[in-house]
């Protein structure tokens, strides 16, 4: 608007391009938020960017190989009719044209790569430069040759590249060399003008050198006269250490060339692969100089390999044996090669002859060819040792005089492995035991090779017509076969019959007849199957059978063989005879038990064993493992002869308790079928009489005392008092029946011989128990007043007691009998719950001492008749117990020699009753 | 022989009837209290294990999952837990405050005698009639136990803990000590079937209580019979010993009725505890304070000393 009216004023001057004129009623376009601002590219698509870090912008549709209307195979066409040419598409066919085009990810247009460009960037040689800049007297020197070198190749060069020039290539037309001649030894060096081709070759090219025809190549680079000035005071020729060289390390030379002058260029003749292949980086060779003090060194920049050292201890040089390498300066100089060579020019002023000269560079030279041989290869026909060439093959071996000389030779597949290899002359294979010969004793193996012996002999012994016969394949009669196969098996076989290898367990018969066979084979009999077979058996059978035995002899020698040297020595013997035992075991329960009588505890009741907690154990209790290194878990333990009666004799057994028991229970209850056995918790109160003489002495003169010392617990003193006075009539009794039958082992021994297994059923036993302990009072009653009955008196008792019990009015389930039974074998009982008022009652009965006890006994015995009734009416539950009976045989003698000890002890403890003198007490 | 002085102040000892629990879970078989004594633990024959606050006398939890009746129990000393064995042979741990079963450990051929919590709770030790210890894995996953014990002839009836040591009492009227520490096995010989070992508290004594009606204070380091405690009775049931929280006397539950108390050195009789009618079946002595605790006849009392007053919380 502001143009519009200014047309008219020529002074007014009008900036930018005009607005365009706005209609009327338009509103002023708002401009174009950034966010929504587009751009396109080439071909009016739209380019989203994509982001600020990852660059780029987005591909198809967010992304997704999807478009807004989402995804459509564009190019999908049924592969119904379509089927043969399916194409397969490549990434390419998903790219965008300008991908393609020359800037875009794959171009396709052909252009220089980096690698034939002409200046191949050395990219070590760079980082060499840049490290030398900063090493360098003045860091940052080379940033000036930057600046000052030129950044554009010059036009010659352009030109010389038109026309295929390369760099690091001579000038000039191509020729027809020999590739290797084209690079230069890079340390030799050339002064000067480069020879003339024909005279630098002529001489070399040898006539009849192969040469390919149509290759030809560039000329030899020429070296220019390096004509740098010197501007540094270093010595002449002198050049620091050039990093490309002291970083990346130059195998090939042994000494770092700082004189090497223009060696940079010639190193780069053909692009110096030997750089561009990945060399190792780090710095080599030692330190930069030689120390003010040092007085001489060989060569300062000398790189330091290992091939420098000696590795074996050579002769002294003859000469002075007093010195070695520590020999004074004049015997050393002496040795310097002869070699040396003198310079014969004219030394300038102000330079002196070296003394020394550089170690010369050892040249290796090329071996020397035969002049008849040519750098190409031709493959020569070669007879390949098939089965067609069998005859071509043969007439080689025999050319060669290496036939086999025997005809009946088997094809490679028919030998086994221990053929194969004796004919390779490979060594046995060393297995630990190579033989099964080695596990068997020295006696056994003597016999074993007498039979070998035998048979072999037999074997000579053969005519040699029916060992021809046994070559040919035909249907060989048993003897024959038998004949065959023993030759098959050879002296192997000895040890067929010998092990445990048993083919036909399944039927012994046939089992047994085998192992005759094998037996007589061995021997050498021929007609050995004829005997064994069955007799009854068809033709057809005995034939099938044979058949086997053969068969079953060859598989246990080839197995035998071939296993025998995979295998070692078990480590242990896993004799199953032997049974692991605790190496100690606590064992003199004898002494221990007058030891326990004497109060005498201490050593004398005390056993000490090694016992090893596991490791797991031990960190879980935050306790150091006190045998870290030890693989034992609990008790150490031994190998034992599992039958060996010597086992259970380190517990020895008391006799006497046992038979004692026992005579007992036969005498108590004459009625009852069987004796019951004592269990160890039947302290029964005759038992309990049964002490011996000094102990009884002095619980007897103890009890006395204490009772005139202070008031004890009525009931308990009573018994005890009662007790001591019945005693010498009933140990007389038991006296004799000691005598009856104390020649009779323990159960255990019998056990230890005749009984194999251990008795694990005990928990079957307790569910039983367990079921029966359902509280019901009236169980419980009876239970208690059973107990009260007999005042400290045995379990074993408890049955009859029991009975007694019913009679007295409560109702006895059979179950609570059961209980009984089961809780007596195993352990201290439970309590009761209820024991109602009736304990006292009963208390007050039942215990009035001795002579009442006899009295109840009868009556004990009365009832016991119709025990049996009820016993009859429970077969069942009463047969279950006589099992677990059974079962527990082997405790009960233990048991047994403890229950004894509790009589004795038992026995102090009723007598001598609560009080007694603290002297006596304190016992320390 | 010189006696030691007795003591200046005598210790009280629980001579009070404070609180009678009634469980109401058949017979009580055990009845213990947690690690500082303000709980306890009763194991019923119902199959049952309950908790209990016995100085308010309120029952707090039931635990159910027995098979059989609950023979021992035992809270690790962080209360988090509850070991118990059973007659069903298994082990059982219990989270204390959801009361399920975490784990049920099953290996034992016969009754759980006895069950401890070793001092982190990490491992239950048991001991059953199948005369074997088995120390059980709390921590992991491993379904057999860490270690069997079983060098008993003939069932465990009563097995105790130290830091480095497991005590067990057997029916072959063996003590047994195992220590871990050093790497041996003590075994006692006592001739009567062990019914309950307990560690003094100075860890420097066992007392054993056997089926001959006697205590035996046993040196732990050589054996010695230090003291020799008689006058209860205790033939066929097994019952328990305690020694009280200072170590100066020494209780056993008796099948008259009473749980007795001797004088630790001088082994006289200080205390005939007249607590019911029928057997003690168990007994456990607070930690820390004069206190007992005595299950009879379904029932469980709490004692204390003389002087205690029932109306002041005991804690």
């Amino acid at each position: 608007a502001a143009a519009e009216s200014s047309d008219s004023d020529e002074d007014l001057v009008s900036y930018g391009s005009a607005l365009q004129p706005l209609q009327e009623g338009e509103r002023i376009k708002k401009p174009v938020p950034l966010q929504e601002q587009t751009v396109k590219d080439a071909k009016g698509r739209y380019q989203r960017f994509h982001g600020a870090f990852t660059g780029g912008f987005s591909a198809g549709y967010f992304n997704t190989v999807g478009t807004k209307e989402g995804w459509t195979p564009s190019a999908f066409v049924s592969s119904r009719q379509k089927r043969a040419d399916r194409t397969i598409l490549g990434p390419e066919d998903f790219m965008d044209e300008e991908d393609l085009s020359e800037f875009g990810i794959a171009p396709k247009d052909i252009t220089t790569t980096e690698d034939f460009a002409s200046k191949a960037k050395d990219r070590i040689k760079e980082k060499a430069r840049q490290i030398a800049g900063v090493v360098a007297p003045i860091p940052g020197t080379t940033a000036f040759d930057d600046l000052i070198g030129p950044s554009k190749t010059t036009v010659g060069f352009e030109l010389l590249r038109k026309m295929g020039w390369r760099e690091g290539q001579g000038i000039g037309p191509r020729v027809k060399r020999k590739p290797c001649r084209q690079k230069p030894d890079p340390a030799v060096k050339i002064y000067g003008c480069a020879l003339p081709s024909g005279l630098s070759q002529g001489s070399e090219d040898e006539e009849d050198e192969y040469q390919p025809e149509n290759v030809t190549f560039a000329p030899k680079d020429v070296m220019p006269v390096d004509l740098t000035p010197k501007e540094n005071v270093h010595g002449l020729g002198y050049k620091g250490l050039d990093p490309s060289q002291a970083l990346f390390g130059v195998s090939g030379r042994e000494h770092l060339n700082l004189f090497t002058g223009g060696s940079e260029e010639t190193s780069n003749l053909l692009g110096d692969l030997r750089h561009s292949k990945g060399r190792k980086l780090g710095i080599t060779g030692q330190a930069f100089g030689v120390g003010a003090l040092e007085e001489e060194d060989d060569d300062i920049y000398a790189t330091d390999t290992p091939s420098k050292y000696d590795t074996v201890l050579k002769d002294e040089e003859p000469g002075d044996g007093l010195y070695g390498w520590t020999a004074p300066k004049q015997y050393k100089s002496k040795k310097r090669p002869e070699r040396e060579f003198k310079y014969v020019g004219k030394i300038l002023d102000g330079f002196s002859l070296a003394s020394k000269s550089s170690a010369p560079i050892k040249i290796y030279p090329p071996p020397s060819l035969p002049r008849n041989y040519r750098p190409v290869h031709y493959f020569r026909p070669v007879i390949i040792a098939g089965n067609e060439n069998c005859h071509l093959q043969k007439a080689l071996e025999e050319s060669t005089g290496k036939i086999e000389s025997n005809p009946t030779q088997q094809s490679r597949h028919a030998l086994n492995a221990a053929q194969r290899r004796k004919q390779l002359g490979e060594t046995e294979l060393k297995g630990p035991a190579p033989s099964v010969l080695e596990y068997l004793s020295e006696k056994d193996r003597e016999r074993l090779k007498e039979t070998k012996q035998a048979s072999e002999q037999q074997m000579k012994a053969k005519p040699v017509s029916q060992q021809s016969r046994n070559s040919r394949f035909q249907p060989a009669s048993p003897e024959n076969a038998a004949h065959k196969w023993q030759m098959l098996l050879g002296g192997q076989l000895a040890n067929a019959g010998s092990s445990d290898f048993k083919p036909f367990a399944k039927n012994p018969e046939k089992q047994k007849r085998y192992e005759n066979f094998v037996k007589s084979l061995k021997q050498g009999e021929k007609d050995t199957l004829e005997r064994f077979l069955d007799p009854n058996m068809t033709e057809w059978e005995r034939g099938r059978e044979q058949e086997e035995f053969f068969r079953a002899a060859m598989f246990y020698r080839s197995s035998n063989s071939t296993l025998s040297s995979r295998f070692t020595r078990a480590k242990y013997e896993d004799d199953v005879d032997k049974v692991e035992v605790p190496r100690d075991q606590e064992n003199d329960t004898d002494d221990k038990e007058t030891a326990v009588k004497m109060k005498m505890f201490g050593k004398l009741t005390r056993d000490k064993f090694e016992w090893h907690p596991d490791k797991l154990l031990c960190k879980r209790f935050n306790v150091r493992d006190p045998y870290p290194d030890s693989s034992v878990v609990g008790l150490p333990k031994v190998k034992r002869d599992k039958y060996s009666v010597f086992n259970f004799l380190t517990m020895p057994e008391p006799t006497t308790s046992v038979t004692q028991g026992t005579n007992e229970k036969i005498q108590e209850s004459n009625s009852l079928n069987k004796p019951k056995k004592p269990s160890r918790w039947d302290v029964s109160d005759k038992e309990k009489k049964k002490k011996d003489s000094i102990s009884e002495f002095i619980s007897l003169a103890r009890s006395k005392a204490d009772v005139q010392q202070q008031p004890p617990v009525p009931a308990t003193e009573e018994c005890g008092t009662g007790t001591s006075e019945i005693l010498p009539t009933l140990v007389a009794n038991e006296d004799k029946n000691l005598e009856e039958e104390s020649g009779r082992p323990p159960m255990d021994l019998f056990k230890a011989i005749f009984v194999s297994s251990s008795d694990e059923k005990s928990s079957s036993a307790e569910e039983e128990s367990d079921e029966e302990q359902q509280p019901s009072t009236s169980e419980r009653e009876s239970e208690t007043t059973k107990q009260v009955d007999v005042p400290g008196s045995s379990s074993s008792n408890v049955q009859e007691s029991a009975t007694a019990t019913t009679d007295s009015g409560i109702s006895l389930l059979p179950a609570s009998k059961e209980e009984l039974d089961a809780t007596e074998e195993f352990g201290p009982k439970l309590p009761p719950a209820f024991s109602a008022g009736r304990f006292c009652k009963h208390l007050e009965l039942s215990f009035p001492g001795s002579s009442r006890k006899e009295k109840h006994r009868k009556i004990r015995e009365r009832h016991k008749t119709k025990k049996e009734h009820k016993h009859k009416k429970e077969k069942k539950k009463k047969h279950k117990k006589q099992k677990n009976r059974g079962k527990h045989k082997n405790k009960k003698s233990e048991k047994d020699s403890s229950s004894n000890t509790t009589d004795s002890s038992d026995s102090l403890s009723d007598t001598d009753t609560t009080g007694m003198s603290p002297k006596e007490l304190l016992r320390r | 022989m010189a006696f030691p002085r007795p003591r200046p102040a005598r210790p009280e000892l629980p001579r009070q009837r404070v609180q009678t629990l009634q469980c109401g879970q058949g017979a009580v078989r055990a009845a213990r209290f947690n690690a500082d004594g303000n709980y306890c633990l009763t194991c019923g024959s119902d199959k049952t294990l309950k908790l209990w606050n016995p100085h308010k006398g309120t029952a707090l939890r039931t635990y159910q999952g027995h098979g059989y009746e609950v023979l021992d129990a035992a809270g690790s000393s962080d209360n988090s837990q509850i070991c118990s064995g059973g007659a069903d042979k298994s082990v059982a741990l219990w989270d204390v405050t959801t009361g399920q079963v975490v784990r049920k450990y099953r290996g034992h051929a016969g009754k759980v005698n006895c069950v401890q919590f070793n001092e982190e709770g990490t491992v239950i030790v048991s001991g059953s009639i199948d005369s074997t210890v088995r120390c059980w894995d709390c921590r992991s996953r491993r379904p057999d136990p860490i270690q069997v014990l079983d060098e008993a002839k003939d069932g465990i009836s009563s097995v105790k803990l130290s830091a480095y040591e497991i005590l067990t009492g057997s029916v072959d009227g063996r003590v047994r000590r195992y220590d871990l520490r050093v790497g041996e096995l003590c075994s006692d010989y006592i001739g009567s079937p062990i019914t309950s070992v307990c560690f003094s508290k100075d860890g420097q004594c066992v007392l054993a209580a056997s089926l001959d009606s006697t205590l035996r204070l046993l040196d732990k380091d050589t054996g010695e019979l230090l003291g020799e405690y008689t006058g209860h009775r205790s033939t066929t049931y097994r019952l328990d010993c305690v020694l009280n929280e200072q170590d100066t006397h020494v209780g056993c539950a008796s099948e008259d009725g009473h749980v007795y108390f001797w004088d630790l050195v001088e082994g006289s009789l200080a205390l005939s505890l007249p607590v019911g009618q029928g057997v003690v079946q168990s007994l456990a002595f607070h930690p820390r304070l004069p206190c007992l605790l005595v299950a009879t006849q379904g029932q469980v009392t709490l004692w204390r000393e003389d002087t205690f007053q029932p109306e002041g919380d005991p804690d």
